[in-house]
């Protein structure tokens, strides 16, 4: 943890800006290499071969989405077989209490249902939104990061991370500028 | 990507998703000005206006019919349903095409879709909305039904009857609503950061920044978010399909000659894709000019939505000729008696006839692609599609229950003014919500349109990838 | 309250409002003087809608205050509660009283169920020879009447309210003034009377004043053309092979219909393949439910049934007739006809209509002489109701009197003259020319208008008295409830103006029949019981004639003996002296001491001597009563404005009807494509003219128009008045029936007829299945063979739900149905069933539970047949309305019961749409009145009212199974068969309902659901109905070509 304690507030990390998302893909690759770990780039649309570029494996979502359909079908048929043949079975036009037939659309409906919530909401819970602040927001060139600008940001917290070398390194990225970003 | 498997200038070269020259900033620009900056157009107003008197004219039938009751309108016995289910079956027809373009097309990688989706999503919403109004107030006793459809726990012990299709119904359209309603929404987080960035407005940017829920583009974020939004899309395939299933099932569960077919299913979503089509073509053109967007919704996708057109609306005359088919091969008296009553000497013959006219007969023009590419035409087919579509829930609807099984029964049904407010009422409540939408929200996908930029397909140099 | 405040809430009121529903308030007279200072009652009944409804919450409203809500009333006399029930009230439990109702002055014998003093319903009597627990339309429907709330309330004299004690110095002043002089200028106006003790009371009073005259007038049953018959005939058609109705509609018409219907059925309802069956043959010149019944029917113009007659008894070889030869296109017909009657001797009966002229009744009556069917099949008797029976000439008579000023006092014993009376005659403005008019009626209605003195009468729920059946069974009348509105009954006037003004209704009837029971009335009665035995003491006879309803030696054609029968002899008021006279006719084994019982039949020769109708031409205009308001009496009763008439099923108005050839002839349209608008056409009549829809009926003779009477009412009240078209203007004392000379113009103009039915063709889907006796024998089958195949019951994933235990089913007899609608009466009745009114039944939202289907079978213009068949829920075993409601408010019960949980139904009418028998009626607005207080006293307290965006059907009138089931409970016994009727099935006069446990091998059901022409409606929809039907089965006759 070198850190220089003379730097005033404390620093949360370095973010470099560039104009492609070419450029951006070139450094990350490059800061990979170089095996920084606490790194992560910002751009205003998914870049192709970027998670590749900074080692990030995503493998969460789906199974969090394969539980909530699960949930959704016990629940949706168990309701029905319940309701229709435990608490209140009644003779509907002779047809038998447990009417599996009848009972499939709303089970495949709640499946689809709890599945939809957990894709959305479990997504949003694993990227930590809704989030008010973080500290890339303070960067002023930021707000371009949504419309024309490519970011690529390494953390103070990173065990390879200096203030100085990193520093240098990220500017001879062919980045734009490279600022500090305040914790 | 297939544009460039053809030289430049060759006539099989099909036409840009997005019109040359753009770059990021300018697509960005182009669409946040639309809500942020640019005077809303005139015509905006007028249209908005005029839309909202209908949807006052709706809140005043609605006021009137829950102080009356059903007998305002038109129904009896045996035409128990009438136009409250026709307009179901019709909103919520049209309602499937939003989720299939972002769906379906999103998993056949259609990257023409990007620039239509949001709208389309949005557009389902609010069909969506005007149809989930009909199987309320369509009920006797409304106030009863708005919580007695549901399964809720109750001192009666007392649960809603599952094998009914009007149950599966329920289910069907809150599930669809709220999947799209979360699609939509998550397609917008990225986007309302962009608004967020752009705002001057020190209120707006907060406000857009809380919509944005702190969105800050990160990769690890967009990892997630596309996996999401894919398995999303891949939930909504089948769920578009089966909503207008079980929509369908509505009749085809039934006992009624007419009704009682099996093949509904696929008829009914054939339909509601090619009601949906035409509806979108038919906002999309007026919008398009009305907020200058062409670039971005192009000729390419107006000529791609006219294909689809005339394509599904192939399948469902299909679905009618079938009808005819199996009612014959049924040698069932009571089929060949509604076909008889339908097709040729019953009171609503005509119906039928100016329905083949509507969806089988006007759309035919879209073969050729000098008409294809007539964009006033193609918007005038849309309407008649439109008008089609609901004269097919009447053919369905009304005229197989005036005349069903024993003739004694058999009457006349005649809709009255209520039933016409209340049709033209939605309308006016659907194109309210649209246009408060275009003008308040982004009506095309920004992020997504970044993605068709060539600068965006960019690779590491070197790595010969692609995209 | 205060007077001030009466003023203010009463301020928007028009003037008959104010009192009607303050005299509710208080009826003290200075109040009521204070009232009428203040608004001049001289002003109209309230026609707008919004003030009706004003007065409505102001009567509910001040009824409330005033705590005289009618329902509370208990009778004060002592009446004897029906055997079946215990002595006391049980909250909850219904008592039965036996009582009758007089309908043209006959009996139609009832029991009433009373609910905490209230009457809500009302059976037929079983026991009744005139019943045999059948009922009618009007009886039915009576008890709305009852409590109908535009019923005239208070005495009004000069158009002002008035005591009944200043009513009674009117009276008795007129009366007595008159009594010097003889009576001279005194009249009475009637309908028909059988009421021995009225009659008693009318003879007291024209022995006293021999100048008074007693007129009787009935537009229904009185009119008479081409004379009254000299004979009546009792007829028996259980013992009739072969019968031939002359324009006879006597299972629609007529004091006997109800166990005419019964006899009739007993020959149609077969139970073998090798059932003989009666065959009947139709002559008439307009479908009525009798021809639609026939298994041979002409249709005839009205004026040429005489000459048919005459053909047909020469036929048959009556001798001393004028050679007559019918038709050259009837002939072949006719002489089949002979034929099938000279083969059927003594086991034929030819029967005419009312209104056919004497002269064909008396050719009925020699052919019945001839083929010996007298005694038999058919007994001639003296006319039971006092005489002159001729009621057109007693009116003509009355109004040329008046005219010529020779009237001075008129008392009008209910009836409606101002309206009815014959047009040629212009009763009102005779009426004018009278000093003292007294109007004794139900209703405040046209005549009471151009009266001084109106007095609200008694309905016959509230009132005392006796009348005789068709058969001359003497029938008791008790009360049900103490008079709602203070009303008087006929005997009460009589009583005050033979100056007996203390005594009660209940005295005088009492009185008389003690005295009879000491012999001491002018007619001479046999008072015995059922077995025959007399009755110990005149207290013992009062207490069984009141239990039972009537007395049973009086009657004609009851067992045990036609030796009791007490067809009294005619009695013409004019002079009683006559009555002796006739009673001392000589008769089979009559004797001075029983006089009564003497049948004093007048030779059948005299008859035969009766002149031939004069001739007749041009298009024929036929006049005929509404089938349910008949002469505008019931105008204001909503269960029978909106009960579809037979055949035409149209509710609410009245409509010509032309057959489909003349329609063509006048090119207009036929076909009718739902409630659309009716052509209108101009009728042209004797230089008057009448504007009314025209609807085409098959079966309707060509060259013939048929109007009904009875609508166009002015002052019926807030259902009545101002609905269809008043025919009465067209109507002569010449011919009060039929006539030649009329013309019809298409108006152009056009009027929506709300109907129940718009398609009467089958479209060869056999929901009626008709077979003919002889193939039916050859090959049972053929009734099956006219359906498709229903799926086999093992056809099935699902397991098949058991019934252990009760199973209820019903079983519907098509061929003894004659589609008179007395069951939808009874189920509107029994089951709280709203009127909703012509608009909504023109957007065919009738409520009724039951309906009858009509269907005409073959050609149009000559129908081959005609077919009724009731059609309730069917209670499928596996419904389609169940599966499909999302809520759940409908579903079986454990005994198969299709439930209906009106407090659960949203209201998606789902369940209609996929119920392939459209029995399911839908609450599309507020139906039920839950506002007249008059109307709550009436509903039937054990089931639901039903409120809006509610669907409802039949349930196998559930609440009476409960009851039976709650009772079978308490003493442990199971439910007998029999023992739960429904209410369609109660008042069948035909027997032709019957419902029963289908778990129980010996009910009833079960026994006819194993005959070879039970059918199920679409059954091949695999519904499995519990209603099943019965095939009708067809008699022709092969000769007839």
């Amino acid at each position: 943890m070198a850190h220089d304690l003379q730097s005033g507030p404390s620093l949360f990390g370095l973010l470099a800006e560039f104009d492609t998302p070419g450029q951006l893909l070139k450094a990350a690759n490059k800061v990979r290499e170089a095996g920084y770990t606490k790194t992560d780039a910002y751009s205003p649309f998914p870049i192709h071969g970027m998670p590749e570029a900074l080692g990030i494996r995503e493998r969460a979502v789906a199974p969090i989405v394969l539980a909530g359909g699960l949930t959704g079908l016990i629940v949706g048929y168990g309701l029905q077989y319940w309701t229709m043949v435990i608490a209140y079975p009644l003779n509907v036009g002779g047809r038998p209490h447990h009417a599996w037939v009848n009972f499939i659309p709303p089970a495949f409906e709640t499946t689809i249902l709890f599945a939809a919530f957990a894709a959305v909401f479990g997504m949003l819970a694993l990227n930590g939104l809704p989030q008010p602040y973080h500290p890339v927001f303070g960067a002023k060139r930021f707000a371009l990061a949504t419309s024309e600008k490519f970011f690529l940001a390494i953390e103070a917290t990173d065990p390879m991370f200096d203030a100085k070398t990193t520093r240098d390194f990220l500017s001879s990225l062919s980045s734009r500028e490279v600022v500090e970003l305040e914790d | 990507m297939h544009e460039h498997q053809f030289p430049p200038g060759d006539f099989r070269a099909p036409l840009p998703v997005i019109a040359p020259g753009h770059s990021f900033r300018s697509i960005n620009e182009k669409l946040t000005s639309i809500v942020l900056t640019r005077n809303t157009p005139l015509v905006w107003f007028i249209v908005t206006g005029i839309a909202f008197t209908f949807l006052m004219g709706l809140t005043v039938a609605i006021a009137y019919l829950l102080a009356k009751g059903i007998g305002i309108w038109g129904n009896n016995i045996p035409v128990g349903w009438a136009f409250d289910i026709i307009n179901f079956v019709w909103w919520i027809g049209i309602g499937h095409a939003g989720t299939l373009i972002s769906a379906i097309l999103l998993l056949f990688k259609q990257d023409w879709r990007t620039s239509i989706n949001r709208f389309a999503e949005a557009m389902t919403l609010f069909a969506v909305a005007c149809a989930a109004l009909f199987p309320l107030i369509h009920t006797g006793r409304p106030w009863l039904a708005i919580y007695w459809l549901f399964p809720y726990p109750n001192a009666m012990t007392l649960w809603p009857q599952f094998r009914s299709p009007l149950i599966w119904d329920v289910f069907a359209v809150t599930t669809y609503g709220t999947v799209s309603l979360l699609f939509w929404s998550v397609g917008l987080i990225p986007d309302m950061a962009a608004f967020r960035d752009r705002a001057v407005n020190p209120k707006l940017k907060k406000l857009f920044g809380v919509l944005s829920l702190g969105w800050r583009g990160s990769a690890r974020h967009w990892a997630r978010y596309e996996k999401a939004y894919l398995l999303l899309a891949g939930l909504s395939t089948p769920l578009v399909l089966s909503v207008h299933t079980v929509v369908s099932f509505d009749f085809a569960v039934s006992v009624l000659p007419g009704w009682h077919a099996t093949i509904f299913p696929p008829y009914f979503v054939a339909g509601a894709i090619y009601a949906g089509f035409a509806m979108v073509l038919t906002l999309a053109i007026p919008i398009r000019v009305m907020f200058g967007v062409q670039d971005f919704i192009t000729m390419r996708h107006i000529e791609n939505m006219a294909k689809i057109t005339l394509v599904t609306g192939l399948i469902v005359t299909y679905g009618y000729m079938s009808e005819l088919f199996f009612g014959w091969y049924s040698a069932n008296d009571y089929e060949l008696f509604m076909l008889k009553n339908r097709t040729w000497f019953g009171p609503y013959a005509w119906t039928y006839w100016l329905l083949l006219i509507c969806n089988f007969l006007v759309p035919q023009m879209l073969w050729s692609k000098r008409l294809r590419r007539n964009i006033p035409l193609v918007f005038i087919v849309c309407m008649f599609v439109n008008v089609g579509m609901w004269l097919e829930r009447f053919v369905i609807i009304v005229t197989s229950l005036h005349r069903d099984f024993v003739p004694s029964a058999w009457e006349m049904y005649y809709p009255t003014i209520w039933d016409f407010m209340t049709l033209f009422g939605t309308i006016g409540l659907f194109t309210t919500l649209m246009f408060v939408f275009v003008r308040l929200l982004p009506m095309i996908a920004i992020f997504e349109m970044y993605t068709l930029l060539p600068q965006a397909r960019s690779k590491p140099a070197g790595e010969e990838a692609t995209s | 309250m205060t007077l001030a405040d009466i003023r203010t809430r009463l301020a928007s009121l028009e003037g008959r409002a104010y009192w009607r529903s303050l005299e509710e308030l208080s009826d003290t007279p200075e109040f009521r003087e204070y009232l009428h200072r203040e608004f001049p009652a001289q002003a109209s009944e309230f026609n707008d809608p919004a003030g009706r409804r004003e007065f409505l919450k102001l009567m509910g409203a001040s009824l409330a205050l005033a705590g005289v809500s009618a329902c509370t009333r208990q009778p004060e006399e002592k009446i004897i509660p029906y055997v079946r029930q215990p002595e006391e009230i049980i909250p909850g439990r219904p008592l039965f009283y036996a009582t009758a109702m007089p309908l043209g002055g006959y009996a139609f014998p009832l029991l009433a169920e009373n609910h905490m003093g209230r009457p809500t319903k009302l059976e037929g009597n079983p026991e009744h020879p005139a019943s045999l627990g059948g009922t009618d339309l009007f009886s039915q429907t009576s008890v709305l009447t009852l409590y109908d709330p535009d019923r005239s309330r208070t005495v009004v004299g000069d158009g002002e309210v008035r005591t009944w004690g200043t009513f009674v110095n009117v009276l008795q002043a007129a009366t007595m003034s008159r009594r010097p002089i003889k009576g001279q200028g005194l009249r009475l106006l009637t309908g028909p009377v059988t009421s021995p003790s009225l009659i008693d009371q009318i003879e007291k009073l024209l022995s006293g004043m021999p100048e008074a005259k007693w007129h009787q007038w009935d537009a229904v049953f009185g009119a008479r053309q081409g004379g009254a018959p000299a004979a009546l005939p009792i007829c028996r058609f259980d013992k009739a092979d072969v019968v031939v109705a002359l324009d006879a509609d006597f299972l629609g018409t007529g004091p006997g219909m109800v166990r005419y219907n019964k006899d009739f059925a007993s020959r149609r309802r077969i139970t073998t393949p090798e059932t003989e069956l009666n065959r009947l043959y139709v002559v008439e010149p307009v479908t009525t439910i009798t021809g639609a019944k026939a298994d041979h029917r002409l249709a005839m113009k009205a004026r040429d049934v005489h000459g048919f007659a005459a053909a047909l008894a020469s036929a048959i070889g009556v001798a001393g007739l004028p050679a007559s030869t019918a038709a050259a296109q009837v002939a072949p017909w006719l002489t089949a006809v002979a034929a099938d009657l000279n083969k059927h001797r003594g086991r034929s009966l030819v029967v005419a209509g009312d209104t056919q002229p004497a002269a064909v009744h008396a050719l009925a009556r020699a052919m019945n002489e001839a083929l010996g069917n007298v005694g038999a099949t058919v007994t001639y008797h003296a006319p039971i109701a006092a005489s002159p029976a001729d009621g057109t000439a007693s009116i003509s008579e009355l109004v040329a009197d008046m005219q010529a000023g020779r009237v001075d006092v008129l008392v009008i014993f209910g009836g409606n003259p101002v309206f009815t009376a014959p047009a040629d005659l212009n009763f009102a403005e005779a009426l004018k020319k009278v000093t003292v008019r007294v109007h004794l009626d139900l209703y405040h209605d046209e005549t009471a208008e151009l009266c001084q003195w109106h007095v609200p009468e008694a309905h016959f729920l509230e009132s005392w008295g006796d009348a005789r059946a068709f058969d001359g069974t003497v029938s008791l009348i008790q009360p049900l409830i103490s008079p709602l509105y203070d009303g008087r009954t006929a005997l009460e006037l009589l009583a005050v103006m033979n100056g007996m003004v203390e005594s009660s209704a209940m005295d005088l009837v009492k009185d008389y029949w003690t005295r009879a029971f000491a012999g001491q009335t002018s007619t001479v009665w046999s008072l015995r019981s059922a077995d025959g035995a007399p009755y110990a003491s005149p207290e013992a006879f009062w207490r069984h004639a009141l239990h039972d309803g009537f007395v049973p030696s009086t009657s004609a054609i009851a067992p045990p003996a036609a030796g009791h029968a007490a067809a009294a002899p005619a009695r013409t008021p004019s002079s009683p002296t006559a009555a002796a006279a006739a009673t001392a006719a000589p008769g089979a084994g009559a004797t001075a001491g029983r006089a009564g019982g003497a049948p004093a039949t007048p030779p059948a020769a005299a008859g035969l001597a009766a002149p031939a109708p004069a001739a007749q031409t041009g298009m024929e205009i036929i006049f005929r009563p509404d089938p349910n308001i008949l002469d505008g009496r019931f105008a204001n009763n909503g269960w029978l404005q909106e009960l579809p008439k037979p055949l035409s099923k149209v509710t609410w108005d009245n409509v010509a009807y032309i057959s489909p050839k003349t329609a063509e002839f006048f090119s207009i349209p036929i076909a009718r494509v739902g409630n659309g608008a009716n052509d209108v056409i101009e009728i042209r009549y004797q230089g008057r003219t009448a504007r009314m829809p025209v609807w085409v009926l098959p079966g309707t003779a060509d060259d013939v128009v048929v109007v009904h009477f009875g609508y166009g009412r002015r002052r019926a009240g807030r259902v009545g008045t101002g609905i269809g078209v008043d025919t009465f203007g067209l109507r002569t004392s010449k011919a009060p029936w039929f006539d030649g000379g009329a013309e019809i113009v298409r108006t152009g103009e056009s009027y929506l007829i709300a109907s129940t039915q718009n398609h009467f063709a089958m479209e060869g889907r056999h929901p009626v299945r008709a077979v003919d006796a002889a193939e039916y024998r050859k090959d049972p089958k053929v009734v099956a063979a006219l359906g498709h195949e229903a799926p086999p019951k093992t056809m099935t994933l699902y397991p098949v739900f058991e019934y252990t235990g009760h199973k209820w089913g019903m079983s519907i007899d098509l061929n003894s149905c004659t589609g008179c609608g007395v069951c939808v009466a009874a189920c509107v009745a029994e089951n709280n069933i709203a009127v909703v009114g012509k608009d909504q039944v023109s957007r065919s939202r009738e409520m009724h539970w039951l309906r009858v289907d009509t269907y005409f079978e073959g050609d149009p213009a000559a129908p081959a047949a005609t077919h009724h068949q009731p059609v309730p829920c069917q209670q499928c075993e596996t419904a389609p309305c169940e599966v499909v409601c999302p809520v759940a408010a409908t579903v079986h019960n454990d005994e198969g019961l299709n439930d209906m949980v009106y407090n659960r139904c949203v209201g998606t009418r789902y369940c209609s749409n996929n119920c392939p028998y459209k029995v399911r009626r839908f609450n599309f607005l507020l139906y039920s009145d839950f506002h007249t207080p008059e109307l709550m006293a009436q509903r039937n307290p054990d089931v639901t009212i039903r409120s809006r965006g509610v669907m409802e059907k039949c349930t196998y009138c559930v609440q009476r199974i409960n009851e039976a089931r709650i009772d079978a409970k308490t003493t442990g016994d199971p439910i007998k068969d029999g023992v739960i009727k429904t209410a369609c099935e109660q008042a069948c006069p035909a027997d032709a309902i019957v419902f029963g446990n289908l778990n129980d091998p010996e009910s009833r059901v079960v026994k006819l659901k194993q005959q070879e022409r039970n059918y199920g409606l679409l059954e091949d929809l695999n519904t499995r109905p519990r209603t099943t039907y019965l095939a009708v089965v067809k008699n022709p006759n092969p000769e007839v070509k």
